[in-house]
């Protein structure tokens, strides 16, 4: 037990979870968006749309995220010049927010699609009757259902997110948590379990809410049909 | 709507159009592609004249990364590192999965715990803490390799417990006709489990199982970060010595993609395959044993394919299973409450439960209560009504 204080107080663990935390949080902003904008052109009558939708969803969701990490910082940052600030570590926290929500807007754009298959033709078909046209019938009727359907996938694709953002370590976020336990192990090699128990476990109580919370609210809202 | 079950969501939003619907889509479709093509424009232009950069486009570039000595030195070596940490991680996951799988179903509540505390552990933790703290600690332990055995392990566990979930929801899946068939025939409970079910169960898994390998493929890559000489790292090494590295990074996301997309395809492919050999459905993306610490499990996608199916499914009739087996709960207990509580079946109204006192109907009032026209849904219970009238 006084093992784990030493390292509580030696090291700032709490921070470094703090940082993984926010990564999750603007991803997740990031990928909504930008997973709502590729399910609406999936699904638009513009055929040049889907195609590109269809191709970006294929592309990240065959890619390793590691690749997409290391790319953004191996080649966007240091090749092609994308920066977004002077400091290092704000720098390397928006590319791997970057990587993070490109990668995870694929996920995204599918759980919502399987949340639209979930919404009767009939909804539809009586949108198109009332004389909606495509964006009216997509955003007032289809969309808001679709996601009350797709929670589960969307929760899931949070959980899956929050552990993602780990792998910013490969785009050399140095004060999140994998980096901190690298360090960490490095200089107490002897508290190697008592350390890695201590990451674990942090995971396991961040996830287990959002599981709890995914479920009671796919049961809430789900459309009873 | 004959074409129903092959519906394709692209059509449900917008009517057949006429000509002048035509010729809005064909503009717009027109600048649309024109927009991509600027955007693609402004890409090579920033790659071909990165701010103090040389020009990425150049061959002197991505000769280095494409000759044939870059892939018999770098790629393909790092590929088969690769493979061969992926295979040995699939062929771990599924021993893993099975037994920590069945082990959630056992009836042995201390067996069916600890199987559950390790599978929500292993599906909790990052991938990537775990691969850390095996390789630090089999660097101590003094095991030759050790980031390779801490790849393969990490993921064996990772993938092991969505494996495990799979079987659990391939059991939940099946008709709960199976279970009372064989212990009708005076199988015990650990019996049917090991000789009806699961077989059925691995089955109706693969193809999400398949689905799986995708991310086991892809999670190597996280072997790259704890030093493992994999595919990333070898392009990355390359890169560094002709200062090519966006180039090499280039052609190693070509071939992790193909090998995955090549995957995908075949998990698509799949369930067509298996559907005869299991009573369970079988669908590529029955991956989700939804949210972690889940009780109930409920697959709201999967209900709503169901409702779909039962709808247009022409002459076949309706899928003979209980709906919310879907999902990872396994339990066909209390499966009239549940099944309420998921909001439909009109076919068994014995089996809706009053949602003031959360009581079963009496089946007298039951039946003075039930309007004719049910009479064709099910046989037993309105022959039975007529007779009982």
């Amino acid at each position: 037990m006084d093992n784990f204080l030493a390292l509580f107080g030696e090291y700032d663990v709490l921070g470094a979870f703090l940082v993984n935390i926010e990564l999750t949080l603007w991803s997740a902003l990031f990928s909504l968006v930008l997973g709502v904008v590729l399910v609406m052109m999936r699904i638009s009558p513009i055929s040049s749309l889907r195609a590109v939708a269809g191709g970006y969803v294929e592309l990240f969701k065959n890619m390793p995220l590691t690749i997409i990490m290391v790319f953004m910082v191996l080649g966007a940052y240091a090749q092609l010049k994308l920066t977004f600030s002077d400091t290092f570590a704000t720098n390397f926290f928006w590319l791997a927010v970057t990587g993070l929500s490109l990668y995870t807007a694929a996920f995204v754009c599918e759980a919502l699609r399987s949340g639209i298959n979930t919404v009767p033709l009939g909804q539809a078909e009586a949108a198109r009757a009332l004389g909606l046209n495509f964006m009216q019938s997509a955003g007032l009727i289809i969309l808001p259902q679709a996601f009350r359907g797709s929670v589960a996938p969307l929760g899931n694709t949070l959980i899956a997110l929050l552990k993602n953002s780990t792998v910013a370590a490969a785009a050399s976020v140095s004060t999140e948590t994998s980096s901190l336990m690298s360090e960490m192990i490095e200089f107490h090699a002897d508290a190697i379990i008592e350390i890695f128990l201590i990451f674990a476990i942090g995971y396991v109580i961040l996830i287990i809410p959002i599981g709890i919370l995914t479920t009671y609210l796919s049961n809430k809202l789900a459309v009873r049909r | 709507m004959a074409s129903t079950s092959k519906k394709n969501e692209s059509s449900v939003l917008f009517d057949q159009p006429g000509p002048k619907g035509l010729r809005t889509i064909r503009i717009a479709n027109i600048i649309a592609a024109a927009v991509f093509a600027v955007v693609l424009v402004l890409i090579l232009m920033r790659l071909a004249a990165p701010p103090d950069g040389e020009n990425q486009l150049s061959w002197e570039l991505w000769k280095p990364a494409l000759e044939a000595e870059a892939w018999t030195d770098f790629y393909l070596p790092g590929l088969w590192m690769t493979l061969q940490a992926s295979i040995l991680a699939v062929i771990g996951a599924v021993a893993f999965g099975l037994v920590f799988g069945i082990g959630r179903l056992l009836p042995n509540p201390l067996l069916r715990g600890v199987s559950a505390v390790v599978v929500e552990f292993c599906r909790a933790v990052p991938v990537l803490l775990m691969m850390i703290f095996f390789w630090r600690g089999f660097a101590f332990l003094g095991i030759g390799n050790s980031s390779y055995w801490a790849v393969v392990l990490a993921l064996v566990l990772y993938n092991g417990s969505v494996v495990a979930e799979l079987v659990r929801s391939g059991v939940g899946n099946l008709p709960s006709g199976q279970r009372e068939a064989s212990l009708a025939l005076g199988l015990t409970e650990t019996q049917s489990l090991m000789q009806i079910e699961v077989p059925q169960a691995v089955f109706a898994m693969l193809p999400a199982a398949v689905t799986q390998l995708v991310v086991v493929l892809k999670d190597t890559a996280l072997g790259s970060i704890i030093m493992y000489t994999d595919l990333l790292q070898e392009s990355r090494r390359l890169g560094s010595m002709y200062f090519n590295i966006l180039q090499t990074l280039v052609v190693a996301a070509v071939i992790y993609f193909v090998f995955c997309w090549l995957l995908s395809r075949l998990a698509e492919w799949l369930p067509e395959k298996m559907r005869q050999r299991t009573a369970a459905p079988t669908e590529a993306e029955a991956v989700a044993p939804i949210a972690i610490m889940d009780p109930s499990n409920i697959n709201q996608i999967a209900v709503a394919k169901e409702v779909d199916e039962k709808m247009f499914t022409a002459g076949a009739g309706p899928r003979q299973y209980h709906v919310h087996h879907r999902g990872s709960n396994a339990s066909i207990r209390e499966w009239r409450r549940t099944r309420y509580m998921q909001g439909y079946d009109e076919t068994h109204p014995e089996s809706q439960v009053d949602p003031q006192t959360m009581e079963f109907p009496e089946l007298g009032e039951l039946f003075k209560a039930r309007p004719k026209d049910g009479k064709g849904s099910d046989s037993g219970t309105s022959g039975k009504s007529a007779k009982g009238e």
